[in-house]
Protein backbone atom coordinates (compact mmCIF):
# COMPACT_ATOMS: atom_id res chain seq x y z
CA UNK A 1 0.00 0.00 0.00
CA UNK A 2 2.60 2.30 0.70
CA UNK A 3 4.14 2.30 -2.87
CA UNK A 4 1.45 2.56 -4.39
CA UNK A 5 0.01 5.50 -2.39
CA UNK A 6 1.32 9.01 -1.65
CA UNK A 7 2.16 9.44 1.82
CA UNK A 8 1.00 11.83 3.97
CA UNK A 9 3.59 11.69 6.85
CA UNK A 10 7.45 10.35 6.29
CA UNK A 11 9.56 9.91 8.63
CA UNK A 12 13.32 9.47 7.28
CA UNK A 13 16.02 8.20 9.94
CA UNK A 14 14.57 10.85 12.64
CA UNK A 15 16.27 10.59 15.91
CA UNK A 16 15.73 12.37 18.82
CA UNK A 17 16.80 12.52 22.59
CA UNK A 18 16.61 13.55 25.79
CA UNK A 19 19.52 14.13 27.29
CA UNK A 20 20.95 10.34 28.05
CA UNK A 21 17.68 9.04 26.68
CA UNK A 22 17.10 8.19 23.21
CA UNK A 23 13.22 8.55 22.78
CA UNK A 24 13.06 7.69 19.25
CA UNK A 25 16.05 6.54 16.65
CA UNK A 26 16.72 6.11 13.39
CA UNK A 27 13.05 6.23 12.64
CA UNK A 28 11.85 5.20 9.10
CA UNK A 29 8.02 4.83 8.09
CA UNK A 30 4.93 6.10 5.98
CA UNK A 31 2.23 6.98 6.55
CA UNK A 32 -0.41 6.63 3.62
CA UNK A 33 -2.38 9.43 2.60
CA UNK A 34 -6.38 8.29 3.69
CA UNK A 35 -5.11 5.49 5.34
CA UNK A 36 -4.85 4.39 8.71
CA UNK A 37 -1.39 3.51 10.43
CA UNK A 38 -1.00 2.28 13.78
CA UNK A 39 2.32 3.30 15.56
CA UNK A 40 2.33 -0.36 17.79
CA UNK A 41 4.24 -0.68 20.47
CA UNK A 42 4.72 -0.68 24.60
CA UNK A 43 4.60 2.03 26.90
CA UNK A 44 7.65 4.06 26.36
CA UNK A 45 8.35 2.51 22.45
CA UNK A 46 8.34 6.53 21.44
CA UNK A 47 5.13 6.90 20.00
CA UNK A 48 4.16 9.56 21.97
CA UNK A 49 7.56 11.60 20.70
CA UNK A 50 7.13 10.64 17.16
CA UNK A 51 3.57 12.46 17.43
CA UNK A 52 4.84 15.07 18.65
CA UNK A 53 7.79 15.35 15.96
CA UNK A 54 5.21 15.25 13.81
CA UNK A 55 3.30 18.41 14.70
CA UNK A 56 6.81 20.02 15.08
CA UNK A 57 6.15 20.70 18.94
CA UNK A 58 9.57 18.90 18.94
CA UNK A 59 12.13 19.17 16.66
CA UNK A 60 13.98 16.32 15.81
CA UNK A 61 17.92 16.02 16.33
CA UNK A 62 18.27 14.16 13.06
CA UNK A 63 16.68 13.05 10.13
CA UNK A 64 14.02 14.41 7.59
CA UNK A 65 10.27 14.55 8.49
CA UNK A 66 7.58 15.42 6.14
CA UNK A 67 3.88 16.54 6.88
CA UNK A 68 1.49 16.74 4.21
CA UNK A 69 4.72 17.98 1.80
CA UNK A 70 5.56 20.11 4.18
CA UNK A 71 8.56 20.46 6.83
CA UNK A 72 7.19 20.90 10.71
CA UNK A 73 10.74 23.02 11.74
CA UNK A 74 10.23 25.53 8.56
CA UNK A 75 6.05 25.03 7.90
CA UNK A 76 5.36 23.96 11.72
CA UNK A 77 2.31 26.69 11.81
CA UNK A 78 0.58 25.17 8.35
CA UNK A 79 0.99 21.67 9.42
CA UNK A 80 -0.75 22.20 12.93
CA UNK A 81 -3.23 23.87 11.28
CA UNK A 82 -4.11 21.22 9.36
CA UNK A 83 -3.61 18.63 11.55
CA UNK A 84 -5.87 17.26 14.29
CA UNK A 85 -4.60 15.64 17.73
CA UNK A 86 -5.81 13.80 20.41
CA UNK A 87 -2.96 13.46 23.02
CA UNK A 88 -3.07 10.76 25.56
CA UNK A 89 -4.03 13.02 28.65
CA UNK A 90 -6.43 15.51 27.32
CA UNK A 91 -6.38 18.38 29.32
CA UNK A 92 -8.56 21.51 29.36
CA UNK A 93 -8.84 24.61 31.59
CA UNK A 94 -11.33 23.05 34.35
CA UNK A 95 -12.82 26.54 35.24
CA UNK A 96 -14.31 26.91 31.80
CA UNK A 97 -17.30 25.01 30.68
CA UNK A 98 -16.69 22.71 27.66
CA UNK A 99 -18.25 25.47 25.36
CA UNK A 100 -15.72 28.22 26.90
CA UNK A 101 -12.76 25.21 25.67
CA UNK A 102 -14.55 24.49 22.27
CA UNK A 103 -14.95 28.30 21.47
CA UNK A 104 -10.67 28.95 22.53
CA UNK A 105 -9.87 25.85 20.15
CA UNK A 106 -11.88 26.99 17.38
CA UNK A 107 -10.57 30.87 17.56
CA UNK A 108 -6.66 29.27 17.45
CA UNK A 109 -7.85 27.51 14.60
CA UNK A 110 -9.87 29.83 12.98
CA UNK A 111 -13.11 28.01 12.83
CA UNK A 112 -16.63 28.88 13.72
CA UNK A 113 -18.88 28.22 16.70
CA UNK A 114 -20.91 26.30 14.52
CA UNK A 115 -18.27 23.68 13.67
CA UNK A 116 -17.51 23.83 17.39
CA UNK A 117 -20.93 22.62 17.93
CA UNK A 118 -21.25 20.09 15.25
CA UNK A 119 -18.70 18.45 16.63
CA UNK A 120 -19.55 18.43 19.77
CA UNK A 121 -22.52 17.43 18.79
CA UNK A 122 -20.84 14.26 16.75
CA UNK A 123 -19.18 13.03 19.92
CA UNK A 124 -22.35 13.62 22.07
CA UNK A 125 -20.95 15.95 24.78
CA UNK A 126 -23.03 18.79 23.64
CA UNK A 127 -24.99 17.95 26.39
CA UNK A 128 -22.54 19.13 28.93
CA UNK A 129 -21.20 22.30 27.45
CA UNK A 130 -22.40 24.68 30.05
CA UNK A 131 -20.50 22.47 32.69
CA UNK A 132 -17.60 23.46 33.93
CA UNK A 133 -14.72 20.63 32.61
CA UNK A 134 -13.38 20.62 35.99
CA UNK A 135 -16.86 18.24 36.96
CA UNK A 136 -16.27 15.90 33.38
CA UNK A 137 -15.06 12.28 33.64
CA UNK A 138 -12.83 10.86 31.97
CA UNK A 139 -14.84 9.71 28.64
CA UNK A 140 -15.99 13.02 28.71
CA UNK A 141 -13.37 15.29 28.74
CA UNK A 142 -12.11 12.44 26.13
CA UNK A 143 -15.15 13.00 23.88
CA UNK A 144 -14.76 16.47 24.26
CA UNK A 145 -10.94 16.13 23.22
CA UNK A 146 -12.06 14.67 20.06
CA UNK A 147 -14.68 17.31 19.62
CA UNK A 148 -11.85 19.57 19.71
CA UNK A 149 -9.56 17.40 17.26
CA UNK A 150 -11.72 17.69 14.65
CA UNK A 151 -13.91 20.97 15.01
CA UNK A 152 -11.35 22.26 11.99
CA UNK A 153 -11.94 19.14 9.88
CA UNK A 154 -8.17 18.28 9.55
CA UNK A 155 -6.71 16.36 7.16
CA UNK A 156 -4.56 14.10 9.50
CA UNK A 157 -5.59 13.23 12.39
CA UNK A 158 -2.89 11.97 15.24
CA UNK A 159 -4.77 9.89 18.22
CA UNK A 160 -2.67 9.09 20.93
CA UNK A 161 -3.84 6.67 23.17
CA UNK A 162 -7.34 7.82 22.97
CA UNK A 163 -8.85 5.22 24.52
CA UNK A 164 -6.81 5.09 27.64
CA UNK A 165 -9.79 5.08 30.70
CA UNK A 166 -13.32 5.08 28.46
CA UNK A 167 -15.80 2.81 28.78
CA UNK A 168 -16.01 0.07 25.97
CA UNK A 169 -19.05 2.05 24.32
CA UNK A 170 -16.89 5.57 24.48
CA UNK A 171 -14.19 2.98 22.99
CA UNK A 172 -16.04 2.12 20.17
CA UNK A 173 -17.39 5.62 19.43
CA UNK A 174 -13.51 6.73 18.81
CA UNK A 175 -12.86 3.08 16.87
CA UNK A 176 -15.59 4.34 15.28
CA UNK A 177 -14.89 7.91 14.24
CA UNK A 178 -11.68 6.02 12.83
CA UNK A 179 -13.01 4.50 10.40
CA UNK A 180 -15.51 7.58 9.32
CA UNK A 181 -12.61 10.10 9.04
CA UNK A 182 -10.80 7.13 7.07
CA UNK A 183 -13.52 6.55 4.58
CA UNK A 184 -13.60 10.68 4.12
CA UNK A 185 -9.92 10.09 2.55
CA UNK A 186 -8.81 12.03 6.12
CA UNK A 187 -5.27 10.27 7.61
CA UNK A 188 -5.25 8.91 10.91
CA UNK A 189 -2.27 7.90 12.98
CA UNK A 190 -2.97 5.72 15.92
CA UNK A 191 -0.62 5.11 18.21
CA UNK A 192 -1.98 1.97 20.59
CA UNK A 193 -0.64 -0.77 22.65
CA UNK A 194 -4.00 -1.93 22.76
CA UNK A 195 -3.92 -4.73 19.77
CA UNK A 196 -7.80 -5.16 19.87
CA UNK A 197 -7.76 -1.18 18.93
CA UNK A 198 -6.01 -1.40 16.22
CA UNK A 199 -7.78 -4.95 15.14
CA UNK A 200 -9.99 -4.39 11.70
CA UNK A 201 -9.11 -0.77 11.15
CA UNK A 202 -6.07 -0.55 10.15
CA UNK A 203 -4.31 -0.12 6.65
CA UNK A 204 -1.25 -0.03 7.70
CA UNK A 205 1.14 -1.53 11.32
CA UNK A 206 3.99 -0.06 12.61
CA UNK A 207 5.74 -2.06 15.02
CA UNK A 208 7.43 0.23 17.18
CA UNK A 209 10.00 -0.94 20.01
CA UNK A 210 12.92 1.50 22.11
CA UNK A 211 12.23 4.27 19.49
CA UNK A 212 12.99 2.16 16.33
CA UNK A 213 10.27 1.11 13.78
CA UNK A 214 11.32 -2.39 13.65
CA UNK A 215 8.17 -3.99 10.95
CA UNK A 216 5.74 -2.33 9.17
CA UNK A 217 3.41 -3.46 6.50
CA UNK A 218 -0.79 -4.23 6.18
CA UNK A 219 -1.75 -7.10 8.47
CA UNK A 220 -2.24 -9.17 5.09
CA UNK A 221 1.24 -8.55 3.98
CA UNK A 222 2.21 -8.76 7.59
CA UNK A 223 0.19 -11.84 8.02
CA UNK A 224 2.01 -13.65 4.91
CA UNK A 225 5.14 -12.55 6.25
CA UNK A 226 4.74 -13.91 9.96
CA UNK A 227 2.06 -16.46 9.92
CA UNK A 228 2.65 -17.86 6.25
CA UNK A 229 0.83 -21.55 7.08
CA UNK A 230 -2.74 -20.91 7.16
CA UNK A 231 -4.54 -22.65 9.93
CA UNK A 232 -8.06 -24.50 9.26
CA UNK A 233 -10.46 -25.44 12.30
CA UNK A 234 -12.00 -29.01 11.63
CA UNK A 235 -14.60 -30.42 13.58
CA UNK A 236 -16.62 -34.21 13.11
CA UNK A 237 -19.87 -35.53 14.80
CA UNK A 238 -16.76 -37.92 15.98
CA UNK A 239 -13.85 -35.88 17.00
CA UNK A 240 -11.49 -39.07 17.40
CA UNK A 241 -11.98 -39.37 13.24
CA UNK A 242 -9.62 -36.77 12.74
CA UNK A 243 -6.98 -38.21 14.67
CA UNK A 244 -5.45 -39.31 11.05
CA UNK A 245 -5.20 -35.47 10.05
CA UNK A 246 -1.53 -35.16 10.93
CA UNK A 247 -0.64 -38.05 8.69
CA UNK A 248 -2.28 -36.40 5.69
CA UNK A 249 -1.20 -34.52 2.96
CA UNK A 250 -0.35 -30.68 3.09
CA UNK A 251 -0.97 -31.03 7.03
CA UNK A 252 2.06 -29.28 8.92
CA UNK A 253 0.51 -29.59 12.26
CA UNK A 254 -2.49 -29.72 14.09
CA UNK A 255 -3.14 -28.70 17.72
CA UNK A 256 -6.00 -30.39 19.54
CA UNK A 257 -7.72 -27.20 21.78
CA UNK A 258 -11.18 -27.22 22.34
CA UNK A 259 -11.62 -28.32 18.08
CA UNK A 260 -9.11 -29.05 16.00
CA UNK A 261 -6.91 -26.49 14.57
CA UNK A 262 -4.63 -27.83 11.59
CA UNK A 263 -1.89 -25.99 10.06
CA UNK A 264 -1.57 -26.51 6.15
CA UNK A 265 1.14 -25.96 4.09
CA UNK A 266 -1.24 -24.06 1.69
CA UNK A 267 -5.01 -22.83 1.68
CA UNK A 268 -4.91 -25.06 -1.93
CA UNK A 269 -4.39 -27.97 -0.19
CA UNK A 270 -8.19 -27.35 1.46
CA UNK A 271 -10.64 -28.89 -1.09
CA UNK A 272 -8.27 -32.50 -1.18
CA UNK A 273 -7.91 -32.62 2.40
CA UNK A 274 -11.87 -32.29 2.74
CA UNK A 275 -12.27 -34.86 -0.09
CA UNK A 276 -10.33 -37.32 1.47
CA UNK A 277 -12.05 -37.28 4.81
CA UNK A 278 -15.09 -37.46 3.39
CA UNK A 279 -14.31 -40.36 1.65
CA UNK A 280 -12.60 -41.81 4.48
CA UNK A 281 -15.69 -41.73 6.09
CA UNK A 282 -15.39 -38.73 8.65
CA UNK A 283 -18.61 -36.80 8.85
CA UNK A 284 -17.30 -32.95 9.03
CA UNK A 285 -19.63 -30.42 11.11
CA UNK A 286 -17.09 -27.84 10.69
CA UNK A 287 -14.12 -26.44 8.61
CA UNK A 288 -13.27 -23.22 8.86
CA UNK A 289 -10.16 -21.00 7.46
CA UNK A 290 -8.84 -19.18 10.56
CA UNK A 291 -7.80 -15.37 10.51
CA UNK A 292 -4.93 -14.28 12.60
CA UNK A 293 -5.65 -12.16 14.99
CA UNK A 294 -3.65 -9.01 15.15
CA UNK A 295 -2.26 -10.61 18.64
CA UNK A 296 -1.33 -13.44 17.19
CA UNK A 297 0.66 -11.47 14.32
CA UNK A 298 2.05 -9.14 17.34
CA UNK A 299 3.78 -12.02 19.23
CA UNK A 300 4.80 -13.74 15.87
CA UNK A 301 6.43 -10.34 14.94
CA UNK A 302 8.04 -10.20 18.14
CA UNK A 303 9.15 -13.30 17.63
CA UNK A 304 11.25 -12.99 15.01
CA UNK A 305 14.46 -11.49 14.50
CA UNK A 306 14.32 -8.32 15.67
CA UNK A 307 17.35 -7.28 13.86
CA UNK A 308 15.70 -9.02 10.66
CA UNK A 309 12.73 -7.24 9.94
CA UNK A 310 12.28 -8.66 6.21
CA UNK B 1 0.91 38.24 14.04
CA UNK B 2 -2.63 36.93 14.37
CA UNK B 3 -4.00 38.73 16.42
CA UNK B 4 -7.04 36.58 16.94
CA UNK B 5 -4.60 34.06 18.56
CA UNK B 6 -3.13 36.87 20.63
CA UNK B 7 -6.81 37.51 22.07
CA UNK B 8 -7.57 34.10 21.97
CA UNK B 9 -4.79 33.36 24.51
CA UNK B 10 -5.32 36.67 26.86
CA UNK B 11 -9.23 35.88 26.90
CA UNK B 12 -9.21 32.55 28.39
CA UNK B 13 -6.73 33.20 30.89
CA UNK B 14 -8.68 36.60 31.90
CA UNK B 15 -11.85 34.09 32.08
CA UNK B 16 -10.14 31.81 33.92
CA UNK B 17 -8.56 34.27 36.37
CA UNK B 18 -12.05 36.30 37.05
CA UNK B 19 -13.74 32.69 37.33
CA UNK B 20 -11.13 31.76 40.31
CA UNK B 21 -12.10 33.16 43.32
CA UNK B 22 -9.81 31.77 45.33
CA UNK B 23 -7.01 33.75 43.48
CA UNK B 24 -8.38 36.64 43.08
CA UNK B 25 -10.10 37.36 46.26
CA UNK B 26 -6.49 38.08 48.08
CA UNK B 27 -5.28 40.00 45.23
CA UNK B 28 -8.49 41.95 46.02
CA UNK B 29 -7.85 42.50 49.65
CA UNK B 30 -4.10 43.56 49.47
CA UNK B 31 -5.50 45.94 46.74
CA UNK B 32 -8.21 47.48 49.21
CA UNK B 33 -5.51 47.30 52.17
CA UNK B 34 -2.89 49.66 50.09
CA UNK B 35 -5.61 51.82 48.38
CA UNK B 36 -8.13 52.31 50.87
CA UNK B 37 -7.53 50.82 54.38
CA UNK B 38 -3.86 52.29 54.99
CA UNK B 39 -4.17 55.77 53.10
CA UNK B 40 -7.44 56.36 55.25
CA UNK B 41 -6.16 55.04 58.49
CA UNK B 42 -2.91 57.20 58.16
CA UNK B 43 -4.60 60.01 56.82
CA UNK B 44 -7.22 60.27 59.24
CA UNK B 45 -4.61 59.70 62.17
CA UNK B 46 -2.30 62.43 61.13
CA UNK B 47 -5.73 65.35 61.16
CA UNK B 48 -6.49 64.26 64.71
CA UNK B 49 -3.56 65.87 65.80
CA UNK B 50 -3.85 69.75 65.89
CA UNK B 51 -2.39 71.53 68.66
CA UNK B 52 -0.61 68.45 69.97
CA UNK B 53 3.01 67.37 70.48
CA UNK B 54 2.54 65.24 68.05
CA UNK B 55 1.67 68.04 65.75
CA UNK B 56 4.80 69.79 66.46
CA UNK B 57 7.07 66.90 65.76
CA UNK B 58 5.58 66.45 62.25
CA UNK B 59 5.77 70.02 61.79
CA UNK B 60 10.00 69.66 62.62
CA UNK B 61 9.81 66.42 59.88
CA UNK B 62 8.14 68.34 57.49
CA UNK B 63 10.64 71.11 57.38
CA UNK B 64 13.64 68.58 57.52
CA UNK B 65 11.67 67.01 54.19
CA UNK B 66 13.97 68.41 50.63
CA UNK B 67 13.47 71.97 49.37
CA UNK B 68 11.73 70.23 46.58
CA UNK B 69 9.02 68.04 48.23
CA UNK B 70 8.59 71.07 50.94
CA UNK B 71 7.78 73.57 47.89
CA UNK B 72 5.56 71.34 45.87
CA UNK B 73 3.58 70.40 49.37
CA UNK B 74 0.30 73.27 49.80
CA UNK B 75 -1.80 73.92 53.16
CA UNK B 76 -1.81 76.64 55.40
CA UNK B 77 -0.98 74.71 58.50
CA UNK B 78 1.94 72.10 59.40
CA UNK B 79 -0.67 68.94 59.48
CA UNK B 80 -2.45 70.20 56.56
CA UNK B 81 1.02 69.87 54.70
CA UNK B 82 2.08 66.75 56.21
CA UNK B 83 -1.49 65.36 55.32
CA UNK B 84 -1.00 66.50 51.44
CA UNK B 85 3.00 65.03 51.52
CA UNK B 86 1.61 61.75 53.18
CA UNK B 87 -1.18 61.57 50.57
CA UNK B 88 0.58 62.57 47.29
CA UNK B 89 4.53 61.85 48.21
CA UNK B 90 4.84 59.27 50.48
CA UNK B 91 1.85 56.93 49.65
CA UNK B 92 3.45 57.27 45.46
CA UNK B 93 4.87 53.56 46.10
CA UNK B 94 1.58 51.92 46.87
CA UNK B 95 1.08 52.21 42.85
CA UNK B 96 3.31 50.17 41.59
CA UNK B 97 3.65 47.71 44.69
CA UNK B 98 -0.09 46.64 44.00
CA UNK B 99 -0.40 46.27 40.77
CA UNK B 100 3.21 45.08 40.14
CA UNK B 101 2.36 42.17 42.81
CA UNK B 102 -0.69 41.08 41.26
CA UNK B 103 0.79 41.21 37.68
CA UNK B 104 3.70 39.03 38.80
CA UNK B 105 1.72 36.70 40.87
CA UNK B 106 -0.42 35.70 37.58
CA UNK B 107 2.67 36.03 35.33
CA UNK B 108 4.40 33.67 37.27
CA UNK B 109 1.83 30.56 36.65
CA UNK B 110 1.61 31.78 32.98
CA UNK B 111 3.74 29.54 31.28
CA UNK B 112 4.10 26.65 33.80
CA UNK B 113 0.60 26.33 34.74
CA UNK B 114 0.07 25.27 30.93
CA UNK B 115 2.72 22.64 31.26
CA UNK B 116 1.21 21.59 34.69
CA UNK B 117 -1.87 21.49 33.74
CA UNK B 118 -1.69 19.83 30.38
CA UNK B 119 -3.28 22.49 28.59
CA UNK B 120 0.64 22.98 26.79
CA UNK B 121 0.12 19.98 24.48
CA UNK B 122 -2.72 21.10 23.04
CA UNK B 123 -1.01 25.31 22.35
CA UNK B 124 2.48 23.17 21.12
CA UNK B 125 0.76 21.09 18.86
CA UNK B 126 -1.47 23.91 17.51
CA UNK B 127 -1.07 26.90 14.99
CA UNK B 128 -0.23 29.29 17.85
CA UNK B 129 3.25 31.05 17.01
CA UNK B 130 5.60 31.60 20.16
CA UNK B 131 5.02 35.10 19.75
CA UNK B 132 1.70 35.03 19.90
CA UNK B 133 1.64 32.89 22.78
CA UNK B 134 4.20 35.23 24.70
CA UNK B 135 2.58 38.53 23.62
CA UNK B 136 -1.37 36.64 24.63
CA UNK B 137 0.30 35.60 27.81
CA UNK B 138 1.66 39.13 28.97
CA UNK B 139 -1.55 40.96 28.26
CA UNK B 140 -3.08 38.19 30.55
CA UNK B 141 -0.89 39.06 33.06
CA UNK B 142 -0.79 42.82 32.78
CA UNK B 143 -4.45 43.34 32.50
CA UNK B 144 -5.24 42.63 36.07
CA UNK B 145 -2.54 44.38 37.43
CA UNK B 146 -3.44 46.99 35.52
CA UNK B 147 -6.44 47.20 36.30
CA UNK B 148 -6.19 46.82 40.19
CA UNK B 149 -4.38 49.49 39.75
CA UNK B 150 -7.08 52.21 38.03
CA UNK B 151 -9.76 51.27 40.45
CA UNK B 152 -7.64 51.20 43.49
CA UNK B 153 -6.41 54.57 42.37
CA UNK B 154 -10.18 56.09 42.24
CA UNK B 155 -10.56 54.38 45.46
CA UNK B 156 -7.46 56.09 46.93
CA UNK B 157 -8.33 59.77 44.73
CA UNK B 158 -11.69 59.25 46.82
CA UNK B 159 -10.27 58.93 50.21
CA UNK B 160 -7.63 61.47 49.82
CA UNK B 161 -9.91 64.32 48.47
CA UNK B 162 -12.40 63.11 51.73
CA UNK B 163 -9.60 63.08 54.23
CA UNK B 164 -7.29 65.61 53.79
CA UNK B 165 -9.34 68.03 50.39
CA UNK B 166 -11.67 69.88 53.44
CA UNK B 167 -8.07 71.13 55.03
CA UNK B 168 -6.70 71.87 51.49
CA UNK B 169 -9.72 73.82 50.40
CA UNK B 170 -11.42 70.88 48.35
CA UNK B 171 -10.73 68.47 46.18
CA UNK B 172 -6.60 68.55 44.81
CA UNK B 173 -6.01 65.11 43.72
CA UNK B 174 -5.18 63.71 41.34
CA UNK B 175 -2.05 65.71 40.88
CA UNK B 176 0.28 65.91 37.56
CA UNK B 177 2.51 63.93 38.87
CA UNK B 178 0.48 61.17 39.67
CA UNK B 179 -1.77 60.93 36.44
CA UNK B 180 1.46 60.99 34.51
CA UNK B 181 2.90 57.97 36.76
CA UNK B 182 -0.32 56.20 36.18
CA UNK B 183 -0.62 56.50 32.26
CA UNK B 184 2.43 57.31 31.52
CA UNK B 185 5.55 55.33 33.70
CA UNK B 186 3.78 52.33 35.69
CA UNK B 187 2.63 50.35 32.43
CA UNK B 188 6.11 49.90 31.50
CA UNK B 189 7.70 48.89 34.46
CA UNK B 190 4.81 45.83 35.37
CA UNK B 191 5.61 45.25 31.64
CA UNK B 192 9.45 44.82 32.22
CA UNK B 193 8.50 42.73 35.58
CA UNK B 194 6.59 40.59 33.45
CA UNK B 195 8.80 40.45 30.80
CA UNK B 196 11.58 38.84 33.43
CA UNK B 197 8.48 37.21 35.18
CA UNK B 198 7.35 35.02 32.49
CA UNK B 199 11.02 34.31 31.17
CA UNK B 200 10.72 32.20 34.52
CA UNK B 201 7.95 30.64 33.85
CA UNK B 202 8.71 29.19 30.75
CA UNK B 203 12.06 28.12 32.82
CA UNK B 204 10.87 26.61 36.32
CA UNK B 205 9.72 22.99 36.79
CA UNK B 206 6.75 24.28 38.67
CA UNK B 207 4.33 26.85 40.04
CA UNK B 208 5.70 26.83 43.17
CA UNK B 209 9.23 27.48 41.95
CA UNK B 210 7.77 30.61 39.48
CA UNK B 211 6.31 32.27 42.40
CA UNK B 212 9.26 32.02 44.53
CA UNK B 213 11.78 33.18 41.69
CA UNK B 214 9.14 35.98 40.58
CA UNK B 215 8.75 37.45 44.39
CA UNK B 216 12.97 37.81 44.43
CA UNK B 217 12.83 39.67 40.72
CA UNK B 218 9.60 41.91 41.65
CA UNK B 219 11.27 43.43 45.07
CA UNK B 220 14.15 44.90 43.54
CA UNK B 221 11.35 46.19 40.70
CA UNK B 222 9.44 47.61 43.41
CA UNK B 223 12.71 49.36 45.18
CA UNK B 224 13.46 50.87 41.83
CA UNK B 225 9.91 51.42 41.27
CA UNK B 226 9.67 53.57 44.41
CA UNK B 227 12.36 55.94 43.89
CA UNK B 228 11.03 56.49 40.30
CA UNK B 229 7.69 56.72 41.48
CA UNK B 230 8.40 59.42 44.05
CA UNK B 231 10.86 61.39 41.78
CA UNK B 232 7.62 61.15 39.23
CA UNK B 233 4.78 62.82 41.70
CA UNK B 234 7.20 65.82 42.99
CA UNK B 235 8.68 66.38 39.77
CA UNK B 236 6.05 65.72 36.48
CA UNK B 237 8.16 67.15 33.55
CA UNK B 238 10.56 66.29 31.02
CA UNK B 239 12.22 64.31 33.96
CA UNK B 240 9.32 61.85 34.19
CA UNK B 241 8.61 62.15 30.31
CA UNK B 242 12.20 60.40 29.86
CA UNK B 243 11.79 57.69 32.78
CA UNK B 244 8.80 56.89 31.27
CA UNK B 245 10.05 56.95 27.63
CA UNK B 246 13.15 54.51 28.89
CA UNK B 247 11.14 52.24 30.76
CA UNK B 248 8.44 52.07 27.43
CA UNK B 249 11.90 51.07 24.99
CA UNK B 250 13.31 48.73 27.52
CA UNK B 251 9.51 46.92 28.11
CA UNK B 252 9.35 46.79 23.94
CA UNK B 253 13.40 45.22 24.30
CA UNK B 254 12.56 42.10 26.98
CA UNK B 255 9.34 41.39 25.31
CA UNK B 256 10.49 41.00 22.02
CA UNK B 257 13.69 38.93 23.53
CA UNK B 258 11.15 36.92 25.55
CA UNK B 259 9.07 36.11 22.57
CA UNK B 260 12.08 35.28 20.98
CA UNK B 261 13.74 32.97 23.56
CA UNK B 262 10.16 31.16 24.43
CA UNK B 263 10.10 27.57 22.86
CA UNK B 264 7.11 25.36 21.66
CA UNK B 265 9.10 22.26 23.74
CA UNK B 266 8.82 24.30 26.84
CA UNK B 267 4.97 23.84 27.13
CA UNK B 268 5.78 20.19 26.70
CA UNK B 269 7.86 20.30 29.75
CA UNK B 270 10.50 18.55 27.84
CA UNK B 271 13.32 21.02 27.21
CA UNK B 272 14.85 21.00 30.34
CA UNK B 273 17.23 18.68 28.51
CA UNK B 274 17.70 19.77 25.28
Amino acid sequence: MTSEMESAIRFGSVSKSFGAVHAVQDLNFEAPTGAVTVLLGPNGAGKTTTVRLTTGALVADRGDIEVLGLHPKINGDEIRSRVGIVPPKPAFYDQLTGWENLQFAARIFGSDERSALDAAERFEIDHALLQEVGGYSTGMRTRLALARSVLHDPEVLLLDEPTAGLDPESSRKVLELIRELAGRGRTIVLCTHLLHEAEGIADQIVLVSDGHARISGSPEALTGRYLADPVVLFDAEDRSALSSLPDRHGVVSVAWNGAVHATLTDHDMLPDLIADLVRDGVRLTRVEPITPSLEELYFAMQRSDPEDPS
Amino acid sequence: MNWNHVRAIAGADLRRLFKSKDYWIPLLIMASLFFVIIPLIMLTVIGQFEHTAFADQVASVVGNLPAQVNDAARGDTPLARASYIAAVFLLAPIAIIVPVTISAAVGSNAIVGERERGTGEFLAHSPVTMRELYVGKLIASLVPGYLALIVGFAAYALVVNLTVGPDLGGWFFPTVGWVVLILWVIPPFIAVALTVILRISARVRSAASAQQASSLVTLPIIMLSYAVSVSVVVSPGRSAFLIGAVSWAVAIFLSMRGAKKLRRERLLGVASET
